[in-house]
């Protein structure tokens, strides 16, 4: 990145390497070494000889693949995985559902107040996911919680929101409340990107604004909804920090509520990181794979439709 | 906003000979998104209504009376909060601007000059970088952050700032965001033309690139910003001296301790409604300076 003009062919060659260079350092340092590293722990265990006393008591030894089959077998890790994707069958669509619905409601001429309640409804992405399940969490408890005053009042049931089968409706409320307005935007920007001779054409028909939600506004914002999609799965998967939080106020989340919360528990609370590594690599795959998939099913309708 | 424009005068023209469904039946049907988004508001505020007023009974008051009945006790929750390990939630709070702050400008730096150099230049290996830095984005961060740990613990960094702030750094998604807006806000005939001008590449970059990437560079700030101020999971499995925590950190051990001492709830409910406030407000002033629709990485030319 010199000035002179006699270098200048060289600068302008170096020039990208050098704009990433700190990109690439810290992708090597934060990124690629700590994958690698989780990789090459998940092969490795601890033999303990004699009685696990003395400093060469313990010795770090290859495992093969050891911490894979034992982490297939842990069911533990198996109803985290079950549970997650109960969760993820509530959350996604429930979240995309309105986070859609607000998004053609905002794209309306008709809304009013629509600077308001956009900012409004956006505004939960602002508020940490902790501090988000630590409010919903005193809302489900009976004592403070205005719901149960009501249900009081009109002396109906009161059900215990943070067991059994409501708990996974009370996770998924915090889920969806949290993540409804950056879906909404997202989705948001790419209508208001659709031409405007595609509504004339459909007005000149005399279509209504139901029809042109339906017929041209949602498959024309089909990738949007697509990308949105995706990052709701992979965002579902790796539940932690609100489980996490309503573990304080509830008996009925365990410390591997999900399966990054039993990869935390094996790795701190047990100190296995062996087979905790494991675990994350397993995680890992099952996401990359699932990307992978993904990615490669939308690219082939893409080329579909426009073959088609 | 010229397409937004154009759209809201076209329906105008249209709907003129489309009154044959009647007044009546038009004016309900055209309450619809108005009262859908207003539901839509009152189920996101609620909790913050919540939090606002809850924070302002005594622990007394709060078991007692009706939920959203404002309370008495909020100078008295201030000064006991005030009061609790001598100011320490204060000091997350400091903590938690510290970490967000800085960590948020380094990150908006790094992804500035890596979403310029993948925008305007073509050199060997671009597509593939932006590809595995992209994939960055996928790896959920508990995998990423235990061997981080492990790996910093060699290292001796473990439950110091510099083990939260680093590994923060680097946004696969900033670098995305950056690159969209530099190849959209940076025309390659005005690089071409200072490099003509015989300024140096550097040159280029500060003076004429940066100033035209300004408005995006604010959004990836903020995401950071709020990216950053918003983690727990880091935090958590890095730090264990409290006098470093976060303000997401700190409040969880309130509420862990406070679990089964129900005279603690009064704290962290008015620490819970202190720490959204920065951001609340940080959103209200910053939104005009702020183009939502870039987040989704959409960019008007």
């Amino acid at each position: 990145m010199s000035g002179s003009t006699s270098r200048r062919s060289y600068g302008v060659k170096g020039a990208p390497y050098g704009f990433l260079l700190p990109a690439t350092v810290l992708f090597a340092l934060f990124f690629a070494l700590p994958i690698g590293y989780a990789v090459w722990l998940s092969f490795r265990k601890v033999r303990v000889s004699g009685l696990g006393l003395g400093s060469g008591a313990r010795k770090e030894v290859w495992a093969g693949f050891e911490n894979y089959t034992g982490a297939f077998r842990d069911s533990e890790l198996l109803h985290g995985a079950l549970r997650v994707l109960g969760y993820g069958c509530i959350v996604v669509p429930v979240m995309l559902g309105l986070a859609l619905l607000f998004a053609l409601m905002l794209d309306s001429e008709k809304a009013r107040l629509a600077p308001f309640t956009r900012l409004a409804i956006f505004l939960p992405y602002a508020i940490p996911g902790v501090v988000a399940a630590l409010l919903w969490g005193f809302l489900y408890l009976p004592d403070v919680s205005p719901f149960y005053f009501v249900l009081d009042k009109l002396g109906l049931p009161q059900p215990d929101l943070l067991d059994g089968g409501p708990l996974y409706l009370a996770l998924s409320n915090i889920a969806v409340w949290g993540g409804t307005g950056f879906n909404m935007i997202v989705i948001y920007t790419s209508l208001r990107s659709i031409p405007a001779e595609v509504y004339e054409a459909a007005e000149l028909d005399g279509a209504t604004p139901l029809q042109v939600a339906l017929r041209i506004k949602i498959p024309m914002v089909a990738p949007s909804l697509v990308l949105t999609f995706f990052f709701s799965i992979i965002a579902t998967l790796q539940v932690f920090n609100e489980p996490t939080t309503l573990k304080p106020l509830t008996n009925s989340v365990n410390t591997t509520w999900s399966p990054l919360m039993k990869v935390y528990q094996d790795a701190f609370g047990r100190n296995d990181i062996y087979s905790a590594a494991a675990e994350a690599t397993l995680i890992a795959v099952v996401t990359l794979l699932l990307s992978f998939g993904f990615l490669r099913a939308a690219n082939r309708r893409n080329k579909q439709e426009a073959t088609g | 906003m010229s397409t937004l424009a154009v759209r809201k005068a076209a329906p105008a023209a249209g709907t003129t000979p489309g009154t044959a469904q009647g007044p009546p039946l038009r004016r309900r049907i055209a309450l619809i998104p108005t009262v859908t988004l207003l539901l839509g508001a009152v189920y996101t505020l609620l909790p913050v209504a919540w939090v606002v007023i809850a924070s302002t009974k005594s622990g007394h008051e709060l078991f007692s009376t009706f939920t959203f009945l404002p309370g008495t006790g909020f100078a008295d929750n201030l000064k006991d909060l005030n009061a609790y390990r001598s100011g320490i939630y204060w000091e997350w709070m400091g903590n938690s601007a510290l970490y967000a702050g800085l960590g948020a400008l380094l990150s908006t730096a790094v992804s500035a000059f890596s979403g310029y150099a993948l925008a305007t230049y073509r050199f060997k290996g671009r597509e593939a970088m932006f590809n595995v830095l992209l994939a960055g984005v996928l790896m959920p961060p508990v995998i990423l952050a235990i061997p981080q740990y492990l790996l910093l613990a060699k290292a001796d960094l473990t439950d110091s700032y510099l083990s939260v702030l680093l590994p923060q750094i680097l946004s696969p998604y900033g670098v995305y965001l950056a690159r969209i807006y530099a190849s959209a806000a940076v025309p390659a005939d005005v690089v071409e033309a200072g490099r003509m001008d015989g300024a140096s590449e550097w040159r280029i970059f500060t003076r004429i690139a940066l100033p035209m990437m300004i408005p995006g560079m604010v959004t990836v700030f903020l995401f950071q910003f709020v990216a950053i101020w918003n983690n727990f999971l880091l935090p958590f499995i890095m730090l264990s001296d409290d006098e470093r925590f976060p303000l997401t950190l700190g409040l969880y051990t309130l509420l862990e301790q406070g679990a089964n001492t129900p005279a603690l709830y009064t704290l962290v409910i008015t620490g819970a409604f202190l720490a959204v406030l920065p951001l609340i407000a940080l959103f209200l002033v910053i939104q005009r300076f702020w183009s939502l629709d870039l987040l989704s990485g959409a960019v008007k030319s």
